[in-house]
């Protein structure tokens, strides 16, 4: 095809891929390295992952959890996106990525007690370097791009990964982080898990561009599009992400086209805007199920692997579920002094009419 | 009369409008397929096509912007924002543009436009989706800020805000959309901007209040009735402008007032409302004019929210105090 000298670049993106979805191999090339124990390590944390999304689902049916974006069908982008950094990298998640700073150190029960509307929920030990899930939309790229700049600033050679929907990648701030980094060549990562929908909102209302990649190109910085359902693929493009960062050579956006099984959020019904065979579809290609079928051809899982990991993880969350429940409760007094580090007069009068 | 609970008098006031001004537009996130995450739009895609009701992307401020260019082209939209918290995101627009725009032009364009979102406490909400901003938004000059607290004065004051000419600020209480049912006259009518109502009569004391409180107010009254005290409930209904005509002649029959908002304490519209008393009647008074309010923290994660917003107990307490005072 001739270019027509004025006409930018916008030809359709292929995703990186590793594994088919029947768990072969169809990129050796782009396949990251990982030892036999790490893909184990993978497998075990995304099958954790579904265990513990399929409880909090219930638990917050009975009561016991406040409020919670469920997020089966995202582990690979979740679990393989913070496997490919290292810990002394920062995470800025938005509402949906718990698991992402789960497993980068936050204690399970902080992330109930978070849930479950408990000021200590949010606050996050030393040495894990996260950001508590951000609710307004998009304001996390911000920080995570100012963080980067701290890390440039400082001559670390760490990098910073903040996460976003499709839904979040119209906001202006996604546009300003985006751009920032570009001017500044910060380490960071933008990683948008395209799941297909903003709450009801399809990708089709979303953007009229080819991809959630392509925007990289009006920032002057790195765009790729990757398989979402394939974590060794997600490994690879964070991996590559990562290292370019670390070598000055700046930011990333990855866009991972994915999809999530349950509603947006535990209220709503998502039958009103998506069809049996999309989900049908997009069951047909669940990350776990795919990643187990190569590891099984590998020797190194098999069904009675997932039924132990699904026993753990159950012992797990419900041991974390009591330990946040019985964590004593805030109070309001308890907040006032939390606002400033010396509590002002008038809100020491204030606090007169709680206790 | 038709029964409706306060999310369908709204969709009510929207459709009825849609119906008769071809230039009232709806759009924002979620409102057109599936009607908004409250289903308060819910069928007017269907009936009205999606050029009038329409889902946008996820950007607040290109949606308030939407609605200002909309404006100066002679539309009336009605623009949501999901959560009031999202809000930040579109002040520019909300605040800036919109509500300048008569200002700046000298008249030639204005801003006919209602921005609508759910706010309100005690439904154990995510951060910044329930936090009572109507302070902020009225701060500032050259918007309208309503918030209603039943059934009939919420599709009065729909239709009124968007026949309005300049831009309305329309706050919809979370807790209020299911409470309750009430008597809804079908087809037009209006409730005017800036014109509070008295719910309930009383001689001893004015209690000021507005949207969910008045209903907090209403049970911290019904006690103390039953220890003599007979409380006057003056619901705004609008809180930018405010009514103070009502106020004052009701302070000049009870002597006592006291104001409850839901939002945090300081510098507030109980602030406001109490400037304007002691400009307009204080040696009618007896009493200082008491808050009831939040403290001024953050709107707190769910664990403590119900002791934290005002509750008919903290009313009652502070109207005994300006009854002993
Ligand atoms: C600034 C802002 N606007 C609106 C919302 C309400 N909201 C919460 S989630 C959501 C959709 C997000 O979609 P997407 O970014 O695609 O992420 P997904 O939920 O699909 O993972 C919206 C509109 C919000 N939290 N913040």
């Amino acid at each position: 095809m001739t270019k027509v000298p004025y006409e930018v670049y916008s030809e359709e993106v292929e995703a990186l891929s590793v594994l088919s979805p029947e768990g072969e191999i169809v990129n050796q090339d782009l396949m990251p390295e990982l030892t036999d124990e790490q893909l184990k390590e993978i497998m075990y944390r995304m099958v954790f992952t579904r265990t513990w999304d399929d409880r909090a689902v219930n638990l917050g049916r009975q009561g016991r959890l406040g409020f919670y974006a469920p997020v089966s069908g995202q582990e690979a982008t979740m679990v393989g996106s913070v496997y490919a950094l290292d810990k002394e990298d920062f995470v800025c998640p938005g509402y949906r990525d718990m698991p992402q700073i789960v497993w980068h150190g936050l204690p399970l029960y902080q992330a109930f007690l978070y849930s479950r509307g408990h000021q200590h929920g949010g606050q996050i030990p030393d040495g894990v370097n996260v950001l508590m899930p951000q609710i307004i939309i998009g304001a996390q790229i911000l920080h995570a791009m100012g963080i980067a700049m701290g890390y440039k600033l400082k001559k670390q050679k760490q990098v910073v990964i903040t996460y976003t929907g499709d839904g979040g990648s119209s906001e202006g701030d996604f546009y300003e982080g985006l751009n920032f980094a570009g001017v500044y060549k910060l380490p960071t990562i933008f990683f948008v898990q395209n799941n297909g929908y903003a709450i009801t909102t399809p990708f089709s209302k979303q953007t009229a561009a080819l991809s959630i990649a392509h925007k990289a190109v009006a920032a002057g910085i790195k765009g790729v599009k990757v398989d979402g359902m394939d974590v060794l693929a997600v490994i690879k493009a964070v991996r590559d992400a990562a290292e370019r960062g670390r070598n000055g050579e700046g930011a990333t956006l990855i866009e991972a086209v994915t999809y999530r099984f349950r509603p947006h959020s535990m209220s709503d019904d998502a039958s009103k805007y998506r069809s049996k065979e999309e989900e049908a579809e997009w069951n047909a290609k669940d990350p776990i199920v795919r990643m187990a079928k190569f590891l099984e051809k590998k020797g190194l899982w098999s069904e009675e692997d997932t039924a132990r990991v699904k026993e753990e993880a159950k012992a797990t969350v419900n041991e974390q579920i009591k330990k946040a429940e019985k964590t004593e409760k805030m109070t309001v007094s308890g907040l006032i002094d939390s606002m400033f580090e010396q509590t002002p007069k008038h809100l020491e009068e204030q606090k007169a009419d709680f206790q | 009369m038709a029964q409706m609970n306060m999310k369908e008098a709204i969709r009510d006031a929207m459709r009825v409008e849609l119906n008769r001004d071809p230039n009232v537009v709806i759009f924002g996130e979620d409102v057109g397929n599936v009607g908004g995450v409250f289903r308060v739009t819910e069928g007017l895609q269907k009936e009205f096509g999606d050029e009038r009701v329409f889902d946008t992307p996820l950007a607040e401020s290109a949606i308030g912007g939407m609605a200002v260019g909309l404006g100066i082209q002679g539309f009336r939209p009605i623009a949501e924002i999901q959560f009031v918290g999202f809000i930040f995101e579109a002040l520019d627009q909300i605040l800036v543009q919109a509500a300048r725009m008569r200002y700046r032009s000298g008249g030639k364009y204005t801003s006919p436009i209602v921005f609508r979102t759910p706010f309100g406490g005690g439904v154990k909400a995510a951060e910044l989706h329930t936090d009572a901003l109507e302070g902020l938004i009225t701060q500032s000059p050259g918007i309208k800020v309503v918030v209603p607290s039943n059934p009939y004065d919420a599709k009065g004051l729909m239709i009124a805000a968007i026949r309005d000419n300049d831009p309305v600020f329309f706050m919809e209480h979370l807790n209020l959309y299911h409470a309750f049912r009430a008597e809804v006259p079908e087809g037009e009518y209006t409730v005017e901007i800036g014109k509070a109502n008295i719910v309930r009569d009383g001689s001893d004391v004015t209690i000021i209040a507005y949207g969910m409180m008045v209903h907090t107010a209403t049970k911290a009254a019904d006690e103390l009735e039953k220890q003599g005290i007979k409380a006057e409930i003056i619901d705004l209904r609008t809180v930018s402008p405010i009514d103070i005509d009502t106020i004052v002649n009701s302070v000049k029959k009870t002597n006592r007032a006291i104001v409850v908002q839901e939002a945090q304490k300081s510098a507030g519209v109980a602030a406001e409302v109490i400037a304007q008393i002691n400009e307009r009647a204080i040696l009618h008074l007896e009493a200082p004019v008491l808050r009831v309010a939040a403290p001024d923290t953050v709107y707190p994660f769910a664990q403590v929210e119900d002791a934290w917003l005002p509750t008919p107990a903290r009313i009652a307490a502070a109207v005994k105090k300006v009854m002993e005072f």
